[in-house]
């Protein structure tokens, strides 16, 4: 996948003039927004969930060597294959091999981000297989030659009509404008798919080391249809992503989907451990799991270890004011809002990312909704902090900073400057109460005015209060 | 060095530890053996079998009471009528010899691409959520839950069980261990991919029928 986060800014403007993104982005608001928090409110152990699933989690990462050998001892043992890969290449490397050797032409594809990560569909294609995204929302932005542009709902950013039309050209079917037809045509496009790929690729929510199952869970159960009727079955997933026990799936099983989309459960919730058995008459003859590194063993012991506890909820994004303006493209890689943001740079490198954490206004929301309690902004903060000494915040605001740090640790050369600022804003104010614009920076009374001082600082006013008592 | 040792080297590296001595290992598969018991949906409802089929109803699937095997065929009957299916399915063996009204097709293979009715018997429901969980095996082919428009299963109510964690204990005493699948099916296929609006039967069956035996 293109890194364009560099362009942070200027993707950032554009998606803020996208009429049509901008319609997408306010129904995320009174659809996962709503949702989520209702479905918080109808559970009361929901808090204590939260916290069992960070322990879990924690528990996992410590031991996360121990995990990984007891899962790939049990897939082993169901007849599959466990493949460790270091970075995307790596990845790229095994899959390609795995594709040859099953002489696959056509490859079906449920959604996974860690696939995105791996930079496969481009891969893939580049040695000339055919790949179906068979997520509906995945094949729509297939359709439209465009990455994902949020982590459970890839096309959030498509209107019905962009659908139709992008339907109408590939298919080469009348164009149809109703919800539920396009739905049906893609059902019996994607069909064909299903049934004639050799080869079917997925992700991996959580991989148990009891039992050496990956678990995927879907609503439309396209991932369950890839896997079970291609020849062979890829998963794809991050090293992190393993769990104990069964009984710790729980857990995860009952906030997963209530954060996410705020439904109590998906429609499916799928496992698959090894091949096809003997008697069978169905599922894939060969099951190969590949688990990507890429910087996430750099990332255990370190300040940023909470991060490899995401399950990818997309509870952070859906709930960021920043995400809501701008959307996911913006951000320029595969994760975007604010895990991405602490993801990106950790795993692209700081070169390139600056804005990333920079953009995020410190609000807070997206932690107070992490179902497995990652800090969030703390990690953002950290990964300013390694910018700073790393020398790569532009000196204008360094400067700033360091005179307000000088003023800051002089508490009466900072309450004389604090009085003779409110008094300037007081009579540029001019007894409105509110500027319309900065002098010094008019970007920022672009679209709002600044609330303007009436004239004494707060300490001016508390101690006159108490002065009177 | 294999990708797998220089994954393993590196995780190893940043705990700041080496591969975990003997005593640590035995923890940690003596918490894999005996897994904790951790905070769980309060299910304080007497009726299950109403808790499950209010739950499954809620996301837009059908249930149904019946009261033995033998009336799987009729209900089936009556469904494809209703909806006017064809009188042909895909039916697992695991639901045993079952004598279907004439004129019916029956296959107990894998399900191809034109089959438009599936009929399984579940391995377990969950009240908590109002889930089917259904286990991969000669007897109860995995195509039969997806490749179908409509899906009818067969529940029997001694095997509706409180929660998730009810199926582990019943799974972790079955002879044959894990099954290759297991899917936990909580209503009809949805999609919210275009405009955030549910639609019904993305990929999976449009139709979910729960026949609730007993």
């Amino acid at each position: 996948m293109e890194f364009r986060s560099p362009e942070f800014k200027t993707r950032a403007v554009h998606a803020l003039h996208d009429v049509n993104l901008q319609k997408a982005l306010s129904n995320t608001k009174a659809g996962f927004v709503v949702k989520r928090a209702q479905a918080a409110e109808e559970m009361p152990e929901f808090e204590a969930l939260r916290d069992t699933a960070r322990d879990i989690k924690d528990h996992v990462l410590n031991n996360l060597d121990h995990y990984l050998e007891k899962y790939e001892a049990a897939v082993t043992a169901a007849g599959g294959h466990v493949h460790y890969a270091a970075d995307a290449e790596d990845a790229r490397r095994i899959i390609l091999g795995i594709c040859k050797k099953a002489n696959a032409k056509r490859i079906t594809k449920g959604k996974s981000m860690v696939s995105e990560e791996m930079g496969l569909n481009e891969a893939l294609i580049a040695d000339g297989y055919e790949v179906v995204e068979t997520d509906l929302g995945e094949y729509i932005i297939q359709l439209a030659d465009e990455p994902p542009s949020h982590i459970i709902a890839p096309a959030i950013h498509k209107t019905k009509d962009q659908v139709a039309d992008l339907f109408a050209a590939a298919h080469n079917k009348p164009r149809k404008t109703d919800r539920a037809a396009l739905v049906a045509e893609a059902r019996e496009v994607l069909r064909e798919k299903y049934f004639s790929a050799e080869v079917g690729i997925t992700g991996g929510n959580f991989l148990v080391a009891e039992t050496g199952s990956s678990v995927i869970v879907t609503n439309e159960g396209n991932g369950d249809l890839t896997q079970t009727l291609a020849k062979v079955h890829i998963v794809t997933s991050g090293i992190e992503r393993v769990i104990p026990t069964l009984d710790d799936l729980s857990v995860f099983l009952r906030i997963l989907a209530r954060s996410a989309t705020g439904q109590e459960t998906e429609s499916y919730t799928t496992f698959s451990t090894g091949p096809r058995r003997e008697g069978d008459v169905d599922g894939p003859e060969e099951y190969h799991v590949v688990l990507l590194d890429n910087g996430r063993s750099k990332m255990l012991g370190s300040r940023f270890q909470d991060m490899l506890r995401c399950i990818r909820c997309g509870a952070c994004m859906n709930h960021c004011p920043v995400y809501g303006s701008i959307g996911g493209h913006a951000y320029g890689w595969v994760y975007p809002g604010p895990m991405g943001s602490v993801l990106t740079p950790l795993i692209k490198g700081m070169d390139g990312t600056y804005d990333l954490p920079n953009a995020c206004t410190l609000n807070g929301r997206c932690k107070s909704v992490c179902p497995v309690r990652i800090p969030l902004p703390d990690l953002l903060r950290e990964v300013r902090h390694q910018q700073y000494r790393k020398n790569m915040t532009p000196k204008r605001q360094k400067q700033a900073l360091k005179l307000w740090r000088y003023v800051a640790e002089r508490p009466k050369l900072y309450h004389f400057a604090e009085r003779i600022g409110v008094r300037i804003l007081a009579s540029m104010a001019n007894g409105k109460g509110k500027l319309r614009s900065l002098p010094f920076d008019p970007g920022w009374t672009g679209a709002r005015d600044l609330p303007a001082p009436t004239g004494r600082t707060f300490l001016e006013l508390w101690q006159a209060k108490r002065g009177d008592q | 060095m294999s990708s797998r040792d220089t994954v393993f080297n590196a995780i190893r590296q940043s705990l700041g530890r080496g591969p975990l001595d003997e005593a640590a290992r035995r923890k940690l598969d003596a918490r894999i053996a005996e897994p904790p018991q951790h905070v769980r949906a309060t299910v304080d409802d007497a009726d299950l079998i109403a808790r499950f089929a209010q739950r499954f109803e809620s996301r837009a699937g059908t249930t149904e009471r019946i009261n033995s095997l033998a009336d799987v065929p009729t209900a089936v009957a009556a469904l494809a009528e209703r909806y006017g299916i064809a009188p042909s399915a895909v039916v697992g063996t695991a639901l045993g010899e079952l004598t279907w009204p004439e004129g019916w097709q029956i296959d107990h293979g894998a399900a191809g691409i034109e089959v438009m009715l599936g009929v399984s018997l579940a391995w377990r429901g969950i009240a908590e959520t109002g889930s089917i969980l259904m286990l991969s095996g000669p007897e109860r082919p995995i195509t039969h839950n997806f490749v179908p428009e409509t899906h009818v299963v067969v529940l029997p109510v001694e095997h509706i069980v409180r929660h998730y964690e009810d199926c582990w204990v019943a799974l972790r005493e079955r002879d044959q261990g894990t099954p290759r699948a297991m899917n936990f099916i909580s209503g009809p296929s949805r999609t919210g991919d275009v405009e955030q609006t549910i639609e019904l039967g993305a990929h999976g069956p449009r139709r979910m029928h729960v026949l609730i035996l007993g």
